[in-house]
């Protein structure tokens, strides 16, 4: 019984043919997601945030409920 | 004095494979009991029954009975003139275990995954003594009165107020998003 000689050579050059592809995919489609699910999202959502934002009237909030050191509430 | 208790040796064996013990003639610093007790003389070469040693370094009978001389020298001619009891009984001459008899589910991990969740257990219940005979006192701020006011000041200070803390609170209402 003569069995086929086994690959000697070229064993990591194989192994990285096949996979070095597929990781580049991977990362690829990885980044894609986190783009997608991730960034635009929290982009929108601070777009959408200072579209309306009255920044004075929300210090005057803030100021009310006595928050700050440097201003008090009015009527103090 | 190059000499092992049979009692050691026996309890090695069942542990199947101390890499420590080649057979190259290992000297061995060993106790005396007066003389009494068997010993193996670790000079020569040993058998072992080991996955990774197929061949061990001696044959597992070393002292053959006649039947067994006789089986041997008949070994010497073609081996077809052999019946399948004489090939069996040649091999169990060489061998002590057969491979499948060497991988032998032992259930050993039953014993093991019994005295893990053992021993849990018993650190669940000092935990337990811990908690009531060790921890002090909860600090005040624990308390949900303390934590209610925390909260009330983390929403007047506007913490977090695009996507986090602040942005699920409607501050028209007054209630959680």
């Amino acid at each position: 019984m003569s069995l086929a000689k086994p690959a000697m050579r070229g064993l990591l050059a194989k192994r990285l043919r096949f996979h070095l592809p597929i990781a580049f995919g991977l990362s690829l489609v990885a980044a894609a997601a986190f783009k997608f699910a991730v960034t635009e999202p929290r982009k929108q959502a601070y777009a959408d945030f200072y579209k309306h934002y009255d920044s004075t009237k929300e210090f005057n909030a803030m100021r009310e409920a006595g928050v700050f050191e440097s201003v008090r509430p009015t009527g103090k | 004095m190059l000499r092992l208790t049979a009692g050691r040796v026996a309890g090695l064996l069942s542990r199947r494979g101390v890499a420590a013990f080649s057979s190259s003639g290992v000297k061995m610093a060993s106790h005396e009991h007066g003389g009494v007790t068997e010993q193996t003389d670790m000079s020569v070469p040993l058998y072992w029954d080991r996955l990774d040693t197929p061949l061990p370094d001696r044959p597992y009978k070393d002292t053959l009975s006649a039947a067994d001389k006789s089986l041997k020298q008949k070994e010497k001619g073609p081996w077809n003139s052999l019946s399948k009891e004489e090939k069996l009984a040649l091999y169990r001459i060489m061998f002590n275990e057969t491979y499948a008899e060497m991988k032998k589910p032992t259930g050993e991990w039953k014993t093991v995954l019994g005295g893990i969740f053992f021993f849990i257990g018993f650190t669940g219940l000092v935990v337990l003594w811990q908690r009531y005979y060790v921890y002090p006192p909860h600090p005040h701020t624990l308390d949900d009165e303390w934590q209610a006011m925390q909260v009330k000041r983390m929403l007047d200070m506007r913490v977090n107020p695009v996507e986090g803390f602040s942005a699920k609170w409607d501050y028209e209402k007054g209630k959680w998003k």
